[in-house]
């Protein structure tokens, strides 16, 4: 193993990082500020994906497709709020659990339908399609590290809106509190809705960043979903900083795992027998981490102040 | 004596209407597929095979009429068995046919064969049925699952690389696969790379080939995660210095999400749309006309099924109740198949050609596999010998 | 005195009404029915546990699946072995599940809400993929049983409606032990806590006490199902550990009616019956299903305080 693949390693654990920040961002804050359970999140980052497909159908260029998926993503988040999310604001979390879940399977059906089960694809702009050499002769793909690039900025952004803004005051307040929020008199409603969209829109960006490199089918967003959660729930519920320090160590921690772990194994083990354990103990690492986090810090990492 | 002639008449009239009646009973065929989830589209490719060829034959098989119940397994094997068990005894199928997965086949197996009904495996080809534990009533018209990564061992033993790494998800059809292609490879393997199933990013495990500088990477891995790791390995661009041979990973359902990314890369499989035989130059024509795509392998699996189930019945004349006549109607296999030669093992798996097949782009713009060269010729699977039906 | 008498005629009709699948069954000639009624009345065991802890509890357990797996690998495990006796195979199943969930629970436990959640969840997860990769059991494509579990010798187990009748005489006696410990004290602690866990530690319960037993007796019995449905199907994989198992469990048990308990077992069949009927006749169900399971959402939810300072 070389210092240039431990590099590379971690580089694409970074990348990966970002990619789950952006998705577990939108859902912390949803959690965090309005106790809100969305299974849907996962669905919106298929959304994205296929919105960005038939976009760039349309268009030809992914530059284009680009903010109009996004726009059309936003668009649907907020007519899904309208119609079906807002009944459900003061509901316990089971049934806004039902609800999600029956979200999730109209939208994936309905891809599905529009679209077919056969996996579709999203090429990559032409402009970021090369590798750069990076360490020693491994190279890496320059639109992995736009990948990084857009989940830092974004990152920062939120960082400077939750921290220093009128708006992220109030996102503060409500996942601190959010009945005092509404007996001060603040719209607890519009907050609402636009941490409910703003959310969405993360997780549809994300969606679209990520379908020049993975699959695009019906049903992407369920894994994605279960990988988002563990984020938020090793962060800290409700915690923007939480969700990106832990989005950080999921990915480090998982891509170094695979990377890695049967290596480790083959020290003390046959090659046989660290085959077999190797590749099993890197598919639970992340829930071995969330394990031990939870042990040793029940409400996660940086749970945002006030719950306990 | 004008009477007795009535008579005759009169006695034979009610066995004709029997046998008539039993002529016109439908043909029940249960198809059992995966049609949700990831693994739909492989779901679909297989329904539309199996259709077409009712379609180009007035909805007939071996003369009767067919009706054909289609079945999602959601591949969940538990839920499978219920619905089979209902195709066996509510709808009383007389063959249960499809079946994409490993799982799945070995979860129905049982009931299936038990009630002496055919099951016949258009895909799923474990090697659990194909040695101690064949049946008299199971056929499977794709391949035994090792047999496919054999022939790109022998491919890559011959022609090719002396360090090869592995790559293959953790379960055990990825097992299979990398035992298959041990068989005939016996250069140095420098690294068996196990990833998670439904994982999407393969970026460590390309950096790890990429830094162990193998000769060529054997790649198997299905569906989305191959689309994922094909587009990955290609914006990796270590597609020049290291090879990508794979199974089951390119393949005209997954080439329209690949595209560019794929083409030029080798894979190994009984079957390509541009094989030139009498039966493939009906089938994958009609099957582009028919559905506005490019059939895979999966496709002409099933439509081979129905070309295998046609076939015998033409034998016994419509008739399922002999069950040994049918079964030894079935095991002569006396169909052209569009993958070329056929014929049934004592194991009732298939003895087959397997040719190298690299993906392009055609003329009108649709990418699609096509034949380099033939690599094993009237292949065997290596279980045949522990299966105790002669 | 109404509210009891309400609850025993709905238990009444429930469970009188699967009793007379098979012989409907039986009547039409569709013997198939009695395995779905079978397949029905394993996962309406299975949601009975997870009502309790869920329900009345409060405690949202999205890895409950993983119990239905311990019991059916129980029973692969002891079929290597070649001993197939309910009576011994049963109560290990149990056993080996509250092991497991008292040492997954004591660990969850010490977390809250979705924290909870989730921990359950990782649990499940990391069970499933430890099946995927565990070869000697099949792995992935699973493990065949070579035979059905029997009763002291007794094949009573082999025919579909044998099979039948012992699930139905097991999940009576998961309904009659749940709703005997629901009226009882602990039941009633237990519910205390879901409604506010502060108040109740001041009073000096121990709330990781009370619900760690209630998720070891949830758990634990769980494993039932598990060895019925490896009977039912013959057949044992990871994938009755799949994450989507334990979330069909929770709209089961909520569907019904949360902390009912009789409700889960209404919620199972009218789940797997959706599943099983909505499949045949439309290819795209989850069209239907989806918009029914929103209604339904908002027929069953509760109004929730705002604030989540308390428990």
């Amino acid at each position: 193993m070389s210092s240039a693949l431990l590099a590379v390693q971690v580089l694409n654990g970074l990348q990966l990082g970002v990619l789950l920040f952006l998705i577990a961002s939108g859902l912390t804050l949803v959690f965090g500020v309005m106790n809100f359970l969305n299974l849907a999140h996962g669905a919106l980052f298929m959304v994205g994906a296929y919105l960005a497909v038939f976009f760039y159908q349309t268009s030809g260029e992914f530059f284009v497709a680009l903010p109009l998926a996004l726009i059309c993503a936003v668009g649907l988040a907020m007519l899904l709020e309208a119609t079906v999310l807002r009944h459900f604001y003061t509901a316990d979390h089971l049934a806004q659990l039902l609800a999600t879940f029956g979200l999730i399977l109209i939208l994936n059906d309905s891809a599905k339908a529009i679209w077919g089960s056969i996996p579709r694809s999203l090429p990559i702009p032409e402009l970021l399609d090369a590798s750069i050499p990076l360490f020693g002769d491994l190279s890496y793909p320059v639109y992995r590290l736009m990948v990084i690039a857009v989940g830092l900025i974004v990152a920062a952004a939120l960082y400077y809106i939750v921290q220093h803004t009128r708006f992220g005051m109030l996102v503060r307040a409500g996942a601190a509190d959010g009945e005092m929020l509404a007996a001060l008199g603040v719209d607890v409603r519009k907050l609402f809705m636009t941490v409910l969209i703003g959310g969405s829109a993360l997780a549809a960006l994300a969606g679209i960043l990520a379908g020049p490199l993975i699959a695009i089918q019906p049903g992407m967003g369920d894994t994605v979903l279960i990988l988002a959660f563990v984020v938020i729930v090793i962060g800290g519920a409700g915690s923007i900083r939480g969700a990106f320090i832990a989005a950080l160590l999921v990915g480090l921690v998982d891509t170094l795992g695979r990377s890695f772990a049967t290596d480790f194994f083959r020290l003390f083990l046959s090659p046989a027998t660290a085959n077999e354990v190797g590749p099993a103990v890197a598919s639970i690492l992340i829930y071995a981490l969330m394990a031990l986090v939870l042990a040793l810090r029940p409400a996660g990492l940086f749970p945002a102040a006030g719950r306990t | 004596m004008r009477f007795k002639r009535y008579i005759a008449a009169a006695a034979v009239l009610p066995f004709a209407l029997a046998v008539t009646a039993a002529a016109e009973e439908p043909l029940k065929i249960g198809f059992m597929t995966t049609l949700s989830g990831p693994a739909a589209s492989v779901g679909k490719h297989m329904q539309d095979g199996f259709n077409l060829f009712l379609k180009l034959h007035g909805n007939k098989l071996g003369g009767r009429d067919v009706r054909v119940i289609t079945v999602d397994d959601e591949l969940k094997p538990d839920l499978a068995v219920t619905k089979a068990q209902a195709l066996i005894e509510r709808d009383k199928v007389d063959f249960v046919t499809g079946i994409i997965f490993s799982n799945v086949l070995a979860a129905v197996f049982k009931p299936v064969t038990d009630s002496a009904t055919f099951l016949i495996s258009a895909n799923a080809g474990p090697s659990i049925f194909a040695g101690k534990n064949c049946n008299a009533y199971f056929f499977n018209v794709s391949w035994q699952n090792d047999t496919v990564p054999e022939a790109m061992g022998k491919y890559l033993q011959e022609k090719g690389p002396k360090r090869i790494a592995v790559l293959t998800p953790n379960y055990q059809a990825g097992k299979d696969m990398v035992a298959g292609f041990k068989r005939f490879y016996k250069g140095e393997i420098v690294d068996e790379i196990y990833t998670q199933l439904n994982q999407l990013d393969f970026s460590a495990e390309i950096a790890r080939v990429a830094a162990l500088k193998p000769e060529g990477v054997f790649a198997f891995m299905t569906g989305g995660m191959g689309v994922s790791l094909v587009k990955q390995y290609s914006q990796a661009g270590l597609g020049i210095a290291v090879p990508f041979y794979s199974v089951f990973v390119v393949d005209e359902t997954t080439l329209p999400a690949t595209k560019d990314t794929a083409v030029g890369l080798l894979s190994t499989i009984q079957y390509a749309p541009s094989l030139d035989n009498e039966a493939n130059k009906v089938f994958a024509p009609a099957f582009e006309e028919e559905y506005g795509y490019v059939p895979s392998y999966y496709a002409s699996q099933a439509y081979d099924a129905a070309q295998l189930i046609d076939s015998a019945l033409n034998k016994t004349g419509g008739k399922t109740d002999d069950k040994e006549g049918l079964r030894f109607a079935l095991q002569r296999a006396d169909f052209k198949s569009v993958r070329g030669d056929f014929k049934f093992n004592v194991n009732h798996y298939p003895i087959q050609d397997y040719y190298l097949v690299k993906a392009v782009q055609r003329a009108d713009g649709a990418f699609v596999t096509e034949v380099v060269e033939k690599v094993l010729d009237d292949h065997a699977d290596s279980y045949a010998s522990q299966c105790a039906m002669r | 005195m109404m509210r009891a008498m309400a609850r025993y005629a709905v238990a009444a009709v429930v469970f009188w009404g699967l009793a007379a699948i098979p012989l409907v069954a039986d009547f039409f000639g569709q013997s198939y029915l009695v395995s779905l009624a079978t397949r029905i009345v394993i996962f309406a065991l299975a949601a009975v546990t997870l009502d309790f802890l869920l329900g009345i509890g409060g405690l949202v357990s999205l890895g409950h699946a993983a119990f239905i797996g311990i019991g059916a690998y129980v029973v692969a495990v002891f079929s290597l072995y070649g001993v197939s006796e309910l009576l011994i195979v049963l109560p290990a199943a149990v056993i080996a599940s509250g092991l497991f969930a008292l040492a997954t629970g004591a660990l969850a436990l010490r977390t809250r809400g979705i924290n909870f959640i989730m921990i359950t969840l990782a649990f499940a997860q990391m069970l499933y993929f430890g099946t995927t990769s565990f070869s000697a059991l099949g792995g992935d494509d699973g493990f065949t049983l070579p035979m059905r579990s029997s009763v002291l010798g007794i094949r009573a187990l082999d025919s579909a409606t044998g099979l039948f009748w012992i699930s139905f005489t097991l999940l009576a006696f998961t309904y009659l032990l749940f709703q005997v410990l629901a009226l009882s004290s602990f039941g009633r602690a237990l519910g205390a806590l879901k409604q506010n866990s502060d108040r109740m530690e001041a009073l000096g319960v121990d709330r990781w006490q009370i619900q760690l037993r209630a998720y070891v007796i949830s758990g634990g019995v769980c494993a039932i199902a598990g060895v019925l449905l490896a009977n039912l199907t013959g057949f044992v994989s990871p994938s009755y550990i799949a994450w989507q198992r334990s979330g069909d469990l929770i709209i089961m048990s909520v569907v019904g009616g949360q902390g009912t308990i009789i409700g889960a077992i209404a919620g199972a069949a009218g789940f797997l019956g959706l599943e099983e009927y909505l499949s045949q006749y439309f290819e795209y169900w989850r069209l239907v299903l989806g918009p029914i399971a929103i209604v339904i959402a908002l027929l069953v939810a509760k109004p929730l305080r705002f604030s989540r300072r308390h428990g």
